[in-house]
Parts: structure tokens; C-alpha cells; sequence
């Protein structure tokens, strides 16, 4: 298990740096000078001379990839053109911001969608089927930008029950120690701010949950309605086992791999999708920092951003991959 | 395996009991707190669409980080209420040479920076030096735009220190618009210890000036919060205890937040939810004093756009009216000039070209394209705060020209390339607008249309050797009177030439809760919250 663990830790190195060309060559294939990005259309001629070379810009391509490797290699993201600040130092507020809210939403998304799944497949062609097989794919299809918007509406204007935007009541912040507040008020033993953290949470956490709960669920069903029809169930259920025992403990180990493969899917893709609701809820993630970025050509900052999400990415389907093995014995790693 | 099914059911149950604990908890109680300002009391919470890039405001050329630094810092002199009139500041009053070149201003004594260092002759030296000694135009964007250069080639020849309260400024050339460009943020005066103390991390990790709030906490791409100045020199100012600028990219939800009482004030407001605004009691809406002009440009070297003839149909062709109806939902005034009225030298002697197509129809026989002609029409990809919705707007004037015959193709880049592509003088018909820095003429007339301006920002490559003179000459000038004669002739050549549609002056709109009194949006764009309060 350590052995293999490492062997694909070490098979990550060469994606990783395919993944770093590919997101150097499509930052440079966008149209659009970075340099009258970050100066505006105030800039004068030679302004916009001088910070080209300030950039590297005029240099050959493949001198600026691999200035760019080497100190990434060394830990260094970088400084962002547009506010003059270490990338490394700046990245990492709006990082735990997202992973706060995407562990969260994964969360919800995971208890909330195999359960659904589960009962679905449990009592398939009832009603409980239908309605929840109906309410997965209003999920999927539901833009989150208007579920959102709708949340806000409902629960934050009409029925007032929960803050609208951001991470924080504004009025009374949260010192920040490791920027997961959930964290940081807990240290500071404020456990009014982690209430209003909390709060804060929910309509975001929900909007971001819906797709892949959604996913979630319908791939659950139809995991579970294969094992279900199973000769193994079927003895089980000779034996005298009551239903419930059957399903989640016999049915669901072996119904669940699949359904693991998704969530890893998943989760990887919130951390760079959650964008939209970042948009939405002021929330200050990784989503909106790159996008940010983008709009400004801010290289180093799309670059080391992207990478890191990559990273991260790769690293929770490995995790997911080792987890195979706790799930199902017959799977062994070596 | 057990073990973690087990636990799996734990957290389903734990994770149930919070959600409905503490909404349940919530319902009602907390949505009061958070409406009547909660502990924050007497704290402003301003949301916008995007933070700012450093509170160094030497340093940045973007509003949202002027929109902070302008109430961290004071300029040796500023703008009067809502106009771009200068009344004195930092310096209580100051004296002009005759000939133009020698400004000496008298500081205000007793002021501190926030840090608790003396604000005096010194500090101001200090300013100066860092910026006209810079020469890094990456980073020192304006200085070098609004003085001409860096070091020798900055119309600033030297700043001295006369005594601890007296600065002279001696100039290469007169300045006109001198005392209108030390009013602007850029130039505002931070404390030269935190600069030296702080070095390449001044402007993130901290921001110190004299002005009537202090910099506390940056979170970045979140919340910027300032508290009072208790020493501020303007007595019984401020009267907020803090403001606190909060980041909301979608606009739509920043409504929804100021709505439920999360944020006090903002800005970018849709046009389309003005109305629905106007209905409730709870919120107010300002307009900000246009200082912008929006523009449908030509390229007069491109053909047959090299006709003032076709120039002016184009002119008559276009529905101002109509334009700001349906988009700007009235909050625009139509333009005439190619600068906005609240600016001094301002000609409103200047008979605009009204829409009547059939005289557009007749310049255009005149000019020799009985039947029209096919073109290209530029349209922004974006919304900028002098045009809300450029693509829907290119497709009415579109309308307006085929009315006249003119086939106008309309095409649109993304943001970037379509500045650069405008610059280089690709699009025969562009739209572009301009928002000014200081409230000066010149940085409308020179910087847009005269022919030094042609590379930069002339991207209709228009050149008139008489209005270049004119504009040069209004320059050099310190009386303010004839400065103004020599813009309202420049104003009636531009007329006459038309390389440009001018479009609107858009009034961006502001919305607040109705309890803020004491609020007037300045034109430049960035407030202060000075003489702002909540009534009670």
C-alpha cells in the first residue's frame, strides 16, 4: 500500500508538468496584450514598453516557461503583476475559503444524495423513487446562478432566516488565524461568530451542493439497483435480515465504489467550479481569485492558481483511489 | 468498515441538528440584528463589484483602490463639494508667481499622520521626490502622465521645503490645470516613515495618511475596513465610527444583500431594478455628477470616413434620446461636446446635431454616397460606467444608420484586443468612452483629440493643426477665464470637424438605505465619507 502510494505519488510528476505547459500555452494563446490589461486604457506607449519587458514578455517563449518552472520549484508562485503582493501569500486566504465551503457542500452533497439514491433504489418505483429521482434532475439542470439568486431572495430578503453574502457578519470579523473561521472562532472561543459562520454557510454551501448531490444520487440508484438484484442480497434476505440492515450494510459497500469515483470527480471539480456561486455569495474563494486574474492577464496569478487547483485535484482522486481499497477488500494495491 | 458507516450516520444527524438548530434559532431575531446595524452601530458598509488592487494610491490607476485611499489620505488641496473647484486642504492657502512657474503653498499645522508623525513641509518633500524619482511608469502610473515625465522631464523642476509649514513648487513650463492635478488622489501626501518602514509592502500590509479614516484590516478580494480618525483636523469629523468596503461581484446579489440590511450603500445598480428601487421607501438612489462622455468614434484616415461630410451624417443619423431611454434608463444626459457639462470652459453655444435622418441623407449625396456605403461598427465586449450596454446599443445605432443607408457590420473583440486593435486605428466606427481624471479640459481635449494624443488616446487619428494650437496654448495659461475662451473655440472646431459622435455623459447610480443623510457622490468618482451620517 506505502509502495504503490508513493509510486503514484511519483507518476504525478509527469503530469503535473504536462499540466503546467498546457496552462502556460493557453494563457499565451488568449488574445489580449497583459500589459494593457494591467495598465488600462489610460496607458501611454512607453508604459506599456516597459512593463512588457518588465514581464518577461519580449523574451522566447520556452525562457519564460521555464523561469516560471524553476521557481515554482523553489516554492516561489510568484508576484502578482496587478497588486505587487506574493502570490504564495495571497493565495491562501481564498484557498481555505473554498475549501471550507466546498467541504461543507461535499458534505451535504454526499450524506444528502446516497441517502436519496439509496432510497430510491430501496423502494424503486414508488413515489419516494419518482420524487427523488425528479428532484436529482431538476438539480442538474438548475443553473446555480439563479438557484442562488433565488435562495437569496427567499431566505435572506423575504423570510430574513439567513445572511445574504459573504463569509462574516461585517460588523464583527473574524480575526483570522488559519482562515477557516470555523476553525478561528473556535480558537478565539467566540462561539456567537461561529453561529454567525455557520449561518453564513448555508445558502452558499446548499447552492454549490446541488449539482453534485444531484450526480450523486442518480448514480447511487443505479449502483444500487444492480447489487440489489444480487444473489448475495437475496441470501441475506433468506437469512431473516431485516431490509434496512441489508441495504446499508451488505448492498452499499459493494454499490458504493462507483459512487466513490464520482464523488471524488466532484469534489475536484467544486474546488475550481465553485466560481459561479462565488460570484453570487461575495464569497472570497479560489474561484473568484483566478478569474480575477484572468481579466487582468495577471500570468503569474492564473498560472500558479491553476496549478494549484490541478494539484489539488490529483491528489483527491488518489485519495480516492486508495480508498477503493478500504471499501473492498478484493481490491489490493501493490 | 462498520466503524465508518457508523460514523457516516453520526455526522447526517449532527450536520441535521445544526442546519435546523441554529436556523430555527435565527428566525427573525438575527435578521433584526443584522438590519439595525447590529454592534457596528455606526459603521458604513459600502458593497461594490470589485476590491481594490493596493491602498498605495501613487501607485494604482484603478477607482476601486481610490475609492478607499481617498478617505485615508487628504491632498494638499481638494475638490469643493461636488464640483472640481479647488479649496484648500492640507495647505491653507497658497500663492502663484505672475509668470505662472512658482507655486508656495502654507501648510496646516497640527496635523498628524495616523502613525503619530508630524505632517509638515518635510513630509510633502518626500512625497514628491519618491514619485518624480521613481522612474518605474508601471508602478508610478500617473505622475508621469499628468507631469510629463519622470525626474528632468517632469514639468515639476524642484519642491522645496521654505520652512517646517511653507513648500515651493517651482514648475519648467505654467500648468495650467497644476492646482486640479494636486487634488487628484494620486498625489495625496502618506507618512514617510510607514513608507520607509514598510518599503515594497506599503499599500498592502499598511496605508497611512491624515485623512479622516485609518486602515485596519484588508481581506483580500473580501472586505477593506477603515475606522474613525479621532484627530481628524477638520473638527466634528468624521461622523461615522468606520466604513468598511465589502466586495460583491454580481449585481443583482449586492441589492439582495443591501436589501436585507447587510450593506448600507452601493454601487453599480442595473439600470432594469432602478424602477423597482424607486418604489421602496427603504433605499434611496444618488446619481453621480457625469465627468465621462461616451463616444461613437471614427477613424478619419479611414475612407470614407476622411469626409466631414459623411462625418456629420453619421452625426445627424444617431438617436441620442432614444438611446438613453432604453438603456440608461434615463440616467444619462445627452452629449454635445466631447466633454461633460460640470467642467469648466464647458461651450453650451454649441448647437448639437439634432436626429433628422433626411439631413443626413443629404450630407451623405453631398459627400457622394447617395446609396450609402457597407462598414464596420466596433462594439465593446463589456459594460464600462460611461456605457452600460454597448452591444445592444451598437445594434441601435446600427438601426439608426441603415435608416440613412449606411451598412454597418457590427463586430466585437474581447475587451483587451479590442483596445489594442482601436489604438492601431483597425475599426472604420468605434465605441469608446473616457473618464476624466482631474476635472480638467485639457484632460479631455489634449488627451483624446489632439494630435500628440494620436497612439495613445486619439484613436480616431483626428489632427486639426489650429485646435492643436489652441489646446497648447490653453496649456500655459493660469487665468482661468481665458483658459476657458480658448476651450469653447476648440469645442465649436470639434464640432465642426465631428471625428466623433459624442454620445451621452452617463450619471452612474448609486443606492442606499434611506437613513444615510449628508451623502453627494463626487464626479471624479471616488467619495469621502465626510459629513456623511446614519439619521436616527
Amino acid at each position: 500500500m506505502l509502495a504503490y502510494s508513493i509510486r503514484r505519488l511519483i507518476a504525478l510528476i509527469p503530469v503535473l508538468i504536462g499540466m503546467s505547459l498546457i496552462v502556460f500555452g493557453i494563457i499565451r494563446a488568449i488574445p489580449g496584450d497583459p500589459a494593457l490589461a494591467i495598465l488600462g486604457q489610460k496607458a501611454t506607449p512607453e508604459a506599456l514598453k516597459q512593463l512588457r519587458h518588465a514581464l518577461g514578455l519580449d523574451k522566447p517563449w520556452y525562457t519564460q516557461y521555464f523561469s516560471f518552472i524553476t521557481d515554482l520549484l523553489k516554492g516561489d508562485f510568484g508576484t502578482s503583476l496587478r497588486t505587487h503582493a506574493a502570490i504564495r501569500q495571497e493565495i491562501w486566504p481564498h484557498l481555505a475559503a473554498t475549501i471550507e465551503l466546498s467541504v461543507l457542500a461535499m458534505l451535504i452533497a454526499v450524506v444528502v444524495g446516497v441517502n436519496l439514491g439509496i432510497l430510491s433504489a430501496w423502494k424503486q418505483n414508488s413515489v419516494i423513487d419518482v420524487a427523488s429521482m425528479v428532484i436529482a434532475l431538476v438539480g442538474v439542470s438548475m443553473p446555480v446562478f439563479w438557484l442562488g439568486l433565488m435562495a437569496q431572495w427567499i431566505f435572506s430578503i423575504k423570510l430574513g432566516w439567513l445572511p445574504s453574502i459573504g463569509r462574516e457578519n461585517i460588523r464583527d470579523p473574524v480575526t483570522a488565524i488559519t482562515n477557516f473561521y470555523i476553525i478561528d472562532t473556535l480558537l478565539a472561543g467566540r462561539i456567537d461568530q461561529f453561529w454567525e459562520i455557520i449561518r453564513h454557510l448555508i445558502l452558499p454551501s446548499l447552492a454549490l451542493a446541488t449539482i453534485p448531490m444531484a450526480i450523486i444520487a442518480r448514480m447511487t440508484r443505479s449502483s444500487m439497483l444492480e447489487v440489489l438484484r444480487s444473489d448475495y442480497i437475496r441470501t441475506a434476505r433468506a437469512k431473516g435480515q431485516k431490509m434496512f440492515w441489508v441495504v446499508y450494510k451488505h448492498a452499499l459497500k459493494n454499490a458504493f465504489i462507483p459512487v466513490l469515483t464520482v464523488i471524488g470527480l466532484q469534489t475536484g471539480l467544486l474546488l475550481g467550479g465553485a466560481i459561479l456561486t462565488e460570484t453570487i455569495f461575495g464569497w472570497p474563494g479560489i474561484g473568484s481569485y483566478i478569474y480575477d486574474a484572468i481579466q487582468y492577464r495577471d500570468y503569474p496569478v492564473i498560472q500558479s492558481g491553476i496549478l494549484l487547483v490541478a494539484f489539488i485535484f490529483v491528489i483527491i482522486n488518489l485519495i480516492i483511489d486508495l480508498l477503493y481499497a478500504a471499501f473492498d477488500p478484493r481490491i489490493k494495491y501493490k | 468498515m462498520k466503524k465508518w458507516l457508523f460514523g457516516l450516520v453520526a455526522m447526517v444527524l449532527m450536520l441535521s441538528i445544526v442546519l435546523t438548530g441554529c436556523s430555527s434559532s435565527s428566525n427573525g431575531e438575527q435578521g433584526k440584528k443584522s438590519n439595525s446595524n447590529g454592534n457596528g452601530g455606526n459603521v458604513l458598509i459600502f458593497g461594490r463589484g470589485a476590491d481594490a488592487t493596493s491602498l498605495d494610491p501613487a501607485i494604482v490607476t484603478d477607482g476601486e483602490s481610490f475609492a478607499v485611499t481617498k478617505n485615508i489620505y487628504d491632498t494638499l488641496v481638494e475638490y469643493k463639494g461636488q464640483t472640481t473647484d479647488i479649496e484648500p486642504a492640507l495647505a491653507e492657502s497658497w500663492d502663484i508667481s505672475p509668470d505662472g512657474k512658482t507655486y508656495t503653498f502654507h501648510l496646516r499645522k497640527g496635523v498628524k499622520f495616523h502613525d503619530g508623525t508630524d505632517f509638515n513641509a518635510d513630509a510633502v518633500v518626500f512625497n514628491f521626490d519618491r514619485w518624480k524619482n521613481a522612474n518605474d511608469e508601471n508602478k508610478f502610473a500617473y505622475y508621469p502622465s499628468m507631469f510629463g515625465g519622470f525626474g528632468d522631464k517632469s514639468v515639476i523642476a524642484d519642491v522645496k521645503a521654505l520652512d517646517d509649514y511653507t513648500v515651493q513648487f517651482t514648475l519648467r513650463t505654467p500648468l495650467a490645470p497644476f492646482l486640479k492635478d494636486l487634488a487628484m488622489s494620486p498625489f495625496a501626501i502618506a507618512s514617510p516613515t510607514a513608507i520607509k518602514k514598510y518599503g515594497d509592502k506599503y499599500g498592502q500590509a499598511a496605508a497611512v495618511g491624515t485623512g479622516p479614516f485609518k486602515f485596519k484590516e484588508w481581506k483580500s478580494k473580501d472586505t477593506i475596513t477603515l475606522v474613525k480618525n479621532d484627530d481628524y483636523w477638520k473638527k466634528g469629523e468624521p461622523q461615522l465610527d468606520g466604513v468598511i468596503f465589502k466586495v460583491i461581484p454580481d449585481n443583482t446579489a449586492r441589492l439582495n444583500a443591501l436589501k436585507n440590511g447587510e450593506i448600507d450603500l452601493m454601487d453599480g445598480v442595473n439600470p432594469s431594478d432602478l424602477k423597482d428601487i424607486q418604489g421602496n421607501k427603504d433605499l434611496q438612489i444618488f446619481y453621480r455628477p457625469p465627468m465621462n462622455v461616451g463616444y461613437l468614434g471614427m477613424t478619419v484616415t479611414k475612407k470614407p470616413f476622411d469626409n466631414p461630410l459623411v462625418r456629420q451624417a453619421v452625426n445627424y443619423a444617431v438617436d441620442k434620446k432614444a438611446i438613453i431611454d432604453a438603456f440608461f434608463a434615463g440616467a444619462a444626459d445627452p452629449a454635445k461636446n466631447p466633454m461633460p457639462p460640470s467642467i469648466s470652459g464647458y461651450n453650451d453655444d454649441v448647437q448639437p446635431y439634432d436626429y433628422n435622418p433626411e439631413k443626413a441623407k443629404e450630407l451623405l449625396k453631398k459627400a457622394g454616397f447617395p446609396n450609402g456605403f457597407k462598414t464596420e461598427l466596433w462594439a465593446m465586449p463589456n459594460p464600462r460606467p460611461y456605457m452600460p450596454e454597448p452591444s445592444k446599443i451598437a445594434v441601435a445605432i446600427a438601426h439608426n444608420l441603415k435608416d440613412i443607408g449606411i451598412d454597418a457590420e457590427i463586430k466585437t473583440f474581447e475587451w483587451t484586443t479590442y483596445l489594442d486593435k482601436v489604438k492601431k486605428g483597425e475599426a472604420p466606427m468605434y465605441m469608446l468612452g473616457w473618464t476624466g481624471d482631474n476635472g480638467d479640459a485639457d484632460n479631455f481635449l489634449y488627451t483624446l483629440l489632439s494630435t500628440d494624443a494620436i497612439g495613445s488616446n486619439n484613436n480616431s487619428f483626428y489632427s486639426n493643426p489650429e485646435l492643436d494650437k489652441l489646446l497648447k496654448e490653453a496649456q500655459t495659461l493660469t487665468d482661468e477665464n481665458k483658459r476657458n475662451e480658448l476651450y469653447k473655440q476648440a469645442q465649436v472646431i470639434i464640432h465642426n470637424d465631428a471625428p466623433w459622435v459624442p454620445l451621452v455623459h452617463s450619471k452612474p447610480a448609486l443606492v442606499g438605505k434611506s437613513t444615510i443623510k449628508g451623502f453627494a457622490p463626487h464626479p471624479t468618482g471616488s467619495d469621502r465619507y465626510v459629513g456623511v451620517y446614519f439619521e436616527k
